[in-house]
């Protein structure tokens, strides 16, 4: 008898991690996305937000590292299902007419990949000032690094804020599938829960389309005050 | 009516297919789907060309043996039916239409339209079954199954393994015919003592078929001709996580798995 | 020389001649069970059930089905239910009351032993199928629920849902695939039976065709078990499955085995009339609508009126008429004729006035559509969709059709046919429905055989037979491969230019008209010149494209069309033999004044079984006499 999977591995295993994975970088993005939006409470409090998480240290790294093996993990289970998947049906179909799935369904890798591109753009941008060197590494009046100096002067650049509203717009695609299918996956059927599969995903991956395109769109058009930036 | 039929043809497994085109004259609004067919064969025969070969028994949409892809849905354009129930007045005069395979890795073509489907019956084999042996069993009313689950469990029995599930999957995957079977079963007061063997040995099952992964496009719900709900697929998802997660299961891994 | 009948029924009282034949068959050593090989045939409720239980009592088991998985059967199609005397009801059924029922039912025409015994064991299934998970309708208390059937008195019958014979074969099934799971059963989908070979006076094993590969190959066993249902396709149409055919019973009966009472068919009164002349087949609708539905057809032939044209007093409410006290509520075999007989009359409704109204207007009136569509919801969204008609609007048209058969091959109490080591389960043996068939007994009668009466009666005959000893290469393999090749290869050789199918409905045609639901002496002579011809003219014209060596459904086709070619004399000559009427076989020449079917007890109150002499030779009829020592013969009235 050929050796077997171990259950991690099955379709439902990979699936499950996909879904477990996909749900805290979902808590993720939720708190990132609160975090950001103190920038329309002024310099002050988006700098100090700043600085604490700066301060948490050991704490900070720690998170981090979690935070990236989640996120490798989420991105290999995806890999791994989409070889499987594509591996399921060697001879297409000369014609095949979706019934019922979505868009977004059907394009979760290709969101996925470019949300994770995009991440990666976001960390040279604003943690590593690889992109935008310029507009990195100020300090406020108060010795801070000048974080809502970088975010305003940053995307006051159309090319910089189209590139996030064209991420965020993909991202949103990818909650609206992804999340109300992770609920399905990780076994969710009581009838006082079923909004978590239905409408849940869209309404949740809509606040954090409209949270996030809007701090790019309202810097672009110059409703956010820029001060000494 | 007259209509313009694209086939598949493929003379055995493993060989290259292709499309064919019919025009087919004289269709009568009343024929299903399958007696169309059967005049394109007939037809076929009569100028000494090969007739399509498909797959079919019952023709009341029971046996679960009719498998083809009409204008790209499993088993045709109408829903909660199979293509032998499917009739031609869904059609208009003069339509063009492309019949195909169930196509999955796990069910290769055998000729034309026919394919392998013993993966499925290879996953049941897996633990889609009570272990009682003939004779042995309590009176009927012993064990008070509330009706609640029998209605569920008859839902999800209603399964007729066509597979059209698979073939309308776009990963092919055998998530709800395999869900259906656990639920089917693991609802029942009778079912529950093998419930944890059961879901992890038919989930393995289904994987060393071939079969790919669920990711929720829901695709097979709509083209299951007894509409069997995806919530069993969430259903099996919980009772698989929870079973890989006992300890019984992890003892069992330990001693069999690797 | 004539076949030896020994029907085997074992003496003493009725209801204790089972249990004392368990006692005195010879039971097979447990560590020997493993040396025995036992080939069934055929995967639907009696041979799925049998092949499972022999492998859990550790026989080595090969099934062969030519579906492509051992869930296609066609017992799958059953809807309505299982009888069993259980008695959960308190009506005051039991098993004497099941046993009774069924004899008379079967217009005393089968043998009372064994229909004691279905009685008996019918109560086990229940137990049995319930413990496998099959999901029985239940009451809120938990208890299963009943319903009555079929005009039965009491309340037998379980179900699940509208189908009972899905989740039935689905649990004969389950324990199958567990069998072959763990390895105790070898399973041959898409291989087809050609043949037995019979040596030496034993059935010793079955030649097949790989349906993909076209093989032609041998199978040793130390027994073999029929489970290759019924004949109706004869008809070609009918409500079987299209693939549903006589081959396996046909092949075995040209080695040896008896073939009994092959005229006993029973044609069922609600089927969708066909609409076409392409049509495949007939769909059956539950005889449950005629609860609720009124039949009638116009009064004067010839009135192409729409039904609501047609006022009251021009219609013919013919069974009304007919059945003052049953009405429309009469056997499915009266109900039957009576429709063939007004359109005879040229009153028929629908195209080529083969069909009658089945009228819910009444109905609708009285408990109003709601009520009507919670009875009848899902037939009525099935007519709908077969001919695209309203049936709350107009009347549903509904014309008899084919659907079982009585007759089969011939086996005793431990049903083993003629040929010993050759046993016959289900449909495809004769033994327990007489002359007509109850409702809800055919799924019962399948599984009694194949969970509780063959896995003991087959341990009999192997203690004392012992193992086979031959090969499967052995000469007598070897020249019964060589002949199943040989017609396949002239099956692929006619220079013809006619489909198989052409054939078969040509053959239907006759067996319709001339051996359906009212037969004469007349008809039956001219259907026994007819039938060679067309048998003649099929080995000379028929045109089967492609090769033998893979997939050709042309081919299988063929090879069973030719069978029933052959079948089909057999089945008139009985029928032209058979001079009374009873049951599904009603003698136009015998009936009474009043036109209802008159029994012959004193000449015909035996099994009729015909024995192969040769190609070209009559068959030998020979007759196992029935005696009633229990129910006695009474005539049956629905006036």
């Amino acid at each position: 008898m050929s050796r077997k999977r171990p259950p991690l591995l099955s379709t439902i295993g990979t699936k499950t991690t996909m879904a477990v994975t996909g749900l805290l970088l979902l808590g993720f993005v939720l708190v990132h996305m609160l975090g950001n939006l103190q920038v329309y409470a002024g310099r002050e409090k988006l700098n100090a937000y700043a600085k604490l998480l700066q301060d948490a240290g050991g704490v900070l790294w720690v998170a981090r590292g979690g935070l990236l093996a989640v996120f490798v993990l989420h991105v290999v289970s995806a890999f791994r299902v989409a070889a499987m998947n594509k591996a399921a049906r060697p001879v297409p179909y000369v014609s095949a007419v979706p019934q019922v799935t979505s868009t977004a369904a059907r394009t979760m890798l290709l969101s996925g990949l470019v949300v994770a591109a995009f991440v990666v753009y976001h960390v040279l941008h604003f943690t590593l000032g690889v992109v935008d060197a310029g507009n990195h590494g100020h300090l406020d009046a108060k010795g801070r690094h000048d974080v809502y100096g970088m975010v305003v002067a940053g995307f006051r650049q159309w090319p910089i804020a189209l590139s996030y509203v064209v991420a965020q717009v993909l991202l949103f695609f990818h909650l609206a599938h992804g999340v109300s299918s992770a609920f399905q996956t990780l076994g969710v059927t009581h009838p006082r829960l079923a909004f978590l599969k239905g409408r849940f995903g869209t309404v949740v991956a809509g606040v954090v389309l409209v949270g996030n395109v809007s701090i790019p769109l309202t810097i672009l058009l110059g409703l956010v005050p820029c001060g000494a930036c | 009516m007259n209509l313009t039929l694209h086939v598949w043809r493929q003379e055995g497994p493993g060989v290259p297919g292709r499309m064919e085109r019919h025009e087919v004259a004289g269709v009568s609004p009343d024929m299903s789907f399958l007696e169309m067919m059967d005049l394109v064969n007939e037809r076929l025969v009569r100028e000494g060309k090969e007739p399509v070969a498909f797959e079919h028994d019952c023709r009341e949409g029971i046996c679960g043996c009719c498998s083809m892809v009409v204008n790209g849905a499993a088993h045709g354009p109408k829903k909660a039916t199979t293509v032998c129930q499917l009739h031609m007045r869904t059609f208009k005069d003069g339509d063009t239409i492309t019949v195909e395979p169930w196509r999955a890795a796990a069910f290769p073509v055998v000729r034309d339209l026919v394919v392998d489907r013993s993966a499925l019956d290879r996953v049941i084999a897996a633990g889609g079954f009570v272990s009682v042996n003939t004779g042995s069993a309590p009176d009927g009313n012993a064990i008070p199954v509330p009706k609640e689950a029998a209605d569920v469990s008859m839902d999800a029995a209603a399964c007729i393994g066509c597979g059209a599930c698979v073939a309308a999957c776009p990963n092919a995957s055998a998530m709800l015919f395999t869900a259906a079977k656990v639920a089917h079963l693991n609802r029942l007061p009778q079912g529950v003592p093998e419930a944890a063997r059961r879901v992890r040995a038919m989930v393995e099952q289904m994987d060393a078929e071939g079969f790919g992964a669920c990711t929720n496009h829901y695709e097979c719900m709509e083209a299951c001709p007894k509409e069997i709900p995806v919530r069993f697929i969430a259903e099996m998802n919980r009772a698989w996580t929870k079973a890989s997660l006992s300890a019984e299961s992890a003892a069992a891994d330990k001693a069999g798995f690797g | 020389m004539a076949l030896r009948l020994d029907s085997k029924v074992p003496s003493g009282p009725m209801d204790r001649k089972w249990e004392k034949h368990k006692f005195d068959l010879k039971l097979v050593n447990p560590a020997n069970k493993r040396k025995f090989r036992v080939i069934v045939v055929g995967s639907g409720l009696a041979g799925a059930s049998a092949a499972a239980t022999l492998a859990e009592l550790g026989y080595l088991v090969d099934c062969f089905t030519f579906h492509d998985s051992a869930r296609r059967a066609h017992s799958i199609a059953a809807q309505g239910g299982i009888n069993a005397a259980k008695n959960y009801q308190n009506d005051g059924d039991s098993v004497h009351r099941l046993f009774y029922d069924t004899v008379k039912g079967g217009d005393f025409r089968a043998r009372e032993a064994n229909v004691h015994r279905l009685a008996e064991v019918s109560t086990a299934i229940i137990d049995q199928c319930v413990a496998q998970g099959v999901p029985f309708a239940r009451e809120y208390g938990g208890g299963l629920a009943n319903r009555s059937f079929g005009g039965a008195q009491v309340s037998r019958t379980f179900y699940a849902r509208g189908q009972t014979g899905q989740q039935l074969l689905l649990g004969a099934y389950q324990a199958l695939q567990r069998q072959v799971g763990a390895g105790k059963v070898t399973m041959h989908t898409r291989s087809e039976m050609l043949d037995v070979v019979v040596e030496g006076g034993r059935a010793r094993g079955i030649v097949t065709r790989d349906l993909v590969t076209g093989k032609i190959e041998s199978w040793a066993a130390d027994a073999v078990v029929l489970g290759t249902g019924g004949y109706s396709n004869v008809f070609f149409l009918s409500t079987n499955a299209k693939a549903c055919n006589v081959t396996a019973t046909w092949r075995a009966h040209r080695r040896g085995a008896g073939f009994a009472n092959p005229c006993f068919t029973q044609i069922h009164p609600t089927s969708i009339p066909v609409s076409n002349e392409h049509a495949s087949k007939t769909t059956l609708m539950s005889e449950s609508l005629r609860n609720d539905g009124r039949v009638w057809v116009p009064l004067k032939a010839g009135d192409r009126r729409a039904p609501d044209d047609v006022p009251d007093h021009e219609r013919d409410y013919y069974l009304e008429r007919r059945y003052p006290s049953f009405g429309n509520l009469v056997p499915r075999d009266v109900a039957s004729r009576a429709a063939k007989i007004v359109c005879d009359e040229g009153r028929g409704v629908g195209p080529g006035g083969r069909g009658v109204y089945l009228d819910f207007r009444d109905a609708i009136q009285r408990v109003g559509k709601d009520t009507i569509r919670q009875r009848y919801g899902n037939l009525f969204d099935m007519y709908a969709n077969i001919t695209g008609e309203d049936p709350y609007a107009v009347p549903m048209r509904i014309y008899p059709a084919p659907h079982y058969t009585m007759g089969g091959l011939w086996v005793d109490y431990d049903l083993m046919s003629t040929v010993p080591g050759l046993f016959v389960v289900g449909e495809a043996n004769f033994s327990d429905h007489g002359a007509n068939r109850l409702g809800a007994s055919a799924l019962m009668q399948g599984l009694a055989d194949g969970y509780f009466v063959l896995p003991y009666t087959i341990g009999g005959y192997l203690a004392g037979a012992g193992t086979s000893g031959l090969k499967a290469d052995a000469p007598a393999f070897l020249s019964v491969a060589k002949e199943c090749a040989e017609r396949t290869k002239r099956l692929l050789a006619v220079p013809g230019t006619r489909s198989p199918d052409s054939f078969h409905i040509e053959l239907g045609k006759v067996m319709w008209d001339e051996c359906g639901m009212a037969r004469n002496r007349t008809g039956l002579e001219r259907a026994l010149k007819k039938i060679p011809e067309i048998r003649e003219a099929f080995w000379k014209d028929v045109r089967v494209l492609g090769t033998g060596d893979r997939l050709n459904q042309n081919l299988e086709k063929a090879g069973r069309v030719a069978d029933f070619l052959e079948f089909a004399e057999v089945m008139v000559l009985d029928a032209l033999t058979r001079e009374e009427s009873c049951g599904g076989h009603f003698r136009e020449e015998h009936q009474t004044s009043e036109g209802e079917a008159l029994r012959n007890d004193k000449d015909f109150q035996h099994v009729a079984v015909w024995e192969w002499k040769g190609d070209g030779k009559a068959p030998e009829l020979t007759k196992e006499p029935l005696a009633f020592e229990v129910v006695h013969p009474s005539t049956r009235s629905y006036k």
